[in-house]
């Protein structure tokens, strides 16, 4: 019987073509969407982790509230300590120490006099220790464009965008015109070992990255940082772990008396993440829900003009003496293979699609030239677990759910209308 | 059986609603069929051979009065058993010969057979009999589309036979075809009766028909208006 069912989906192409194509693209559009999403959202969580708040981050209090003005004067002192204790207690996560500051890069001539000059952001990472998690986090070796990684004390990275406006290339020498931790003028001198391209708007035009040590010194900021980085080991962000580190930290460091003793934050807190990323799981839920509703309505619809062209087929079978059930059951079960047939096709179309853009992404820099977020310039979607059934489990669902619906006409009937049909 | 008729209906009535009022589609209907019987339901349109029809091969029920067939009392039967009795022991043939048009000669014909859960060889040996008997076991892998009127009607009457059924319901099974295509059906079905015991009844306007009937009822609105056994040559 299943058989001979299915000769009759494959030879008659009006049946199952239709119905297979809403599957297919209903499907289709779940799966592409939903690892879309996944894939921006994942993206965002990474480089505002890597490049700004990390899974965990520990500040002064008195940073913490004007953090976005890189306050060096309020940096946390104490740092080889701190990192100690942190790497003893919360050995799980990697830590790691940044300076975030500002200042003007001043390019000399030859003769000394400047040549070009321009308004700077730092950021100060270890990036010569083998421990340092650094060069990995900031995929710095992916990112240079010319030149090579800074190895020796007093070598800089420069955005390359940041280079061609002030003329600059490796080898060159700029200045860094700063004040130190205390509040007086300094200046210091760097060599550009290479050019860096992150793909991130806000770090692309006017950065400079340095070795922690070279800011320590140049800014006078011996054992200080602004802040203190936690990472989990596998680059996974986990919220309840990251809650109950940041809560037993708090409990312990913490002291609401003294602005400069260190506190804990996570990383949805610290980036402001956290309503964006409710924001975007419920508008997963409806574009899903969507889906799922308007492919039941379209496919009952099917459902009814093919039950409604094939009332004279039913009408005969039943005065070949097939049961009414047995009718509605072959129509489900018709539906069935519909269903997985389309839902697989819809899946792997949608996973592979969403696939190539894992790998390829798309490039929307241009639509964030004067942002300062950090949204990265390449969207790429991300395909997970979560892919494979997203689409295929209302796919089934939906067209089960549609033929039944359509199929209750079928019991409605009287045997003798259904089979008026067959006089027509 | 042990009774000695196939059919009995014993004042039937027939009713449908229509609007406010209602329609009177058959009454007081008393008529007895035996089996081995080749007979006709005649009358102008609108005259009830259909309703009557559909209610013998229990795919509607009676208003009032009662129909029993092979043993069953229509008016009481349930849908599955109902669809089970016409599984088993009742064909039907249509005007529109109703083949189903994705699958093969073959395949329409296996139909029937596929209900009831029959082994694949004893399915193909009586799907071949059975063409054989209307002439068509060259044609098994046709489609209908590829066959003439007259040959989708023979396919038909396969299908209603394959089963060896004891009664076989025929609406109209001559009305689209050409008088050589109306003998030709005609006389398989004959030979059918002859030769499986299988009884006929038929529904028809058509005077080609009758020719060949041993028994001719007349309806005139709902009624029995004349119920004669007819000698034919070919009979005896
Ligand atoms: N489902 C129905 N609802 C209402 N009236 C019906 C229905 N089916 C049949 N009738 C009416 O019952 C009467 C008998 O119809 P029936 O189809 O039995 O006639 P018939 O003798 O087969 O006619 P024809 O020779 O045209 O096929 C007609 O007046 C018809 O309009
Ligand atoms: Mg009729």
């Amino acid at each position: 019987m299943i058989k001979f069912l299915f000769k009759g989906l494959i030879r008659d192409r009006s049946r199952s073509l239709f119905p297979v194509l809403t599957v297919v693209t209903g499907v289709f559009l779940s799966v592409f969407l939903y690892s879309y999403l996944n894939g921006v959202v994942s993206q965002m969580i990474n480089s505002t982790a890597h490049y700004q708040t990390g899974h965990l981050r520990i500040m002064t209090q008195a940073y913490a509230q004007e953090a976005d003005q890189n306050p060096i004067d309020l940096a946390f002192i104490g740092v080889d300590n701190l990192l100690q204790t942190l790497n003893e207690k919360y050995h799980q996560m990697l830590w790691t120490p940044r300076i975030k500051f500002g200042g003007l890069l001043d390019i000399p001539d030859e003769n000394k006099e400047t040549k070009t000059q321009g308004p700077v952001i730092g950021m100060a990472v270890n990036l010569f220790s083998e421990f340092s998690p650094e060069r990995k986090l900031l995929n710095i070796k992916d990112a240079i464009i010319s030149g090579r990684m800074p190895n020796k004390t007093g070598e800089i990275l420069i955005a390359d965008e940041f280079a061609k406006k002030l003329k600059v290339a490796p080898s060159d020498t700029a200045t860094l015109i700063s004040s130190t931790m205390f509040g007086s003028m300094t200046m210091a001198n760097f060599k550009i070992a290479g050019t860096v391209r992150f793909g991130i708007a806000a770090m692309d035009r006017a950065a400079i990255f340095t070795d922690i040590s070279d800011i320590q010194f140049a800014l006078d900021m011996q054992d200080a940082a602004s802040e203190i980085l936690g990472f989990f080991a596998d680059d996974i962000y986990n919220d309840e772990q990251a809650t109950l580190i940041a809560a037993s930290f708090n409990k312990e460091f913490k002291n609401p008396d003294d602005p400069f003793s260190p506190r804990m934050g996570t990383l949805p807190n610290e980036s402001g993440l956290a309503d964006y990323l409710n924001m975007v799981g419920s508008m997963a839920i409806i574009i899903i829900t969507i889906f799922v509703v308007t492919m039941s309505i379209v496919l009952w619809n099917a459902g009814l003009m093919g039950s409604l062209r094939r009332y004279g087929e039913i009408g005969l079978r039943l005065a070949i003496g097939e049961d009414k059930g047995h009718v509605y059951r072959t129509l489900i079960l018709e539906s069935v293979m519909i269903a997985i047939f389309g839902s697989v096709l819809g899946t792997l179309a949608g996973v592979g699609i969403a696939y190539l853009m894992q790998v390829h992404g798309l490039d929307f820099s241009f639509l964030f030239k004067k942002t300062s977020m950090m949204i990265p310039n390449e969207l790429r979607a991300r395909v997970t677990f979560g892919s494979f059934i997203i689409g295929f489990v209302p796919g089934i669902i939906s067209t089960v759910l549609g033929t039944s619906i359509a199929g209750v006409g079928i019991y409605k009937r009287q045997t003798s209308q259904l089979f008026k049909e067959l006089e027509v | 059986m042990n009774n000695s008729y196939l059919i009995k209906t014993e004042r039937l009535k027939k009713i449908y609603p229509m609007g406010p009022t209602t329609l009177v589609a058959l009454e007081g209907v008393n008529l007895i069929f035996k089996k081995g019987e080749f007979s006709g339901l005649v009358g102008p349109s609108g005259s009830g051979k259909t309703t009557l029809l559909n209610i013998i091969g229990t795919l509607d029920s009676p208003s009032q009065g009662s129909a029993d067939v092979m043993g069953r009392k229509v008016e009481t039967l349930s849908h599955k058993s109902a669809a089970q009795l016409r599984n088993q022991h009742i064909g039907f043939i249509f005007q529109t010969f109703n083949l189903l048009p994705v699958y093969t000669v073959f395949e329409n014909v296996e139909f029937p057979l596929l209900l009831q859960n029959m082994a694949t060889s004893e399915r193909k040996k009586l799907v071949m009999e059975a063409l054989e008997w209307v002439g068509l076991a060259d044609r098994a892998q046709s489609k209908p589309a590829q066959l003439s009127g007259g040959q989708s009607q023979r396919v038909a009457i396969a299908r209603a036979i394959v089963k060896k059924p004891e009664l076989v319901i025929a609406d109209e099974p001559t009305a689209n075809l050409d008088a050589e295509n109306s003998h030709h059906i005609m006389k398989t079905m004959v030979q059918l009766n002859k030769g499986l015991d299988t009884t006929f009844i038929f529904a028809t306007h058509d005077e080609k028909v009758m020719h060949y009937l041993k028994r001719k009822i007349s309806l005139n609105d709902g009624r029995v208006e004349k119920d004669e056994i007819l000698e034919r040559e070919m009979w005896k």
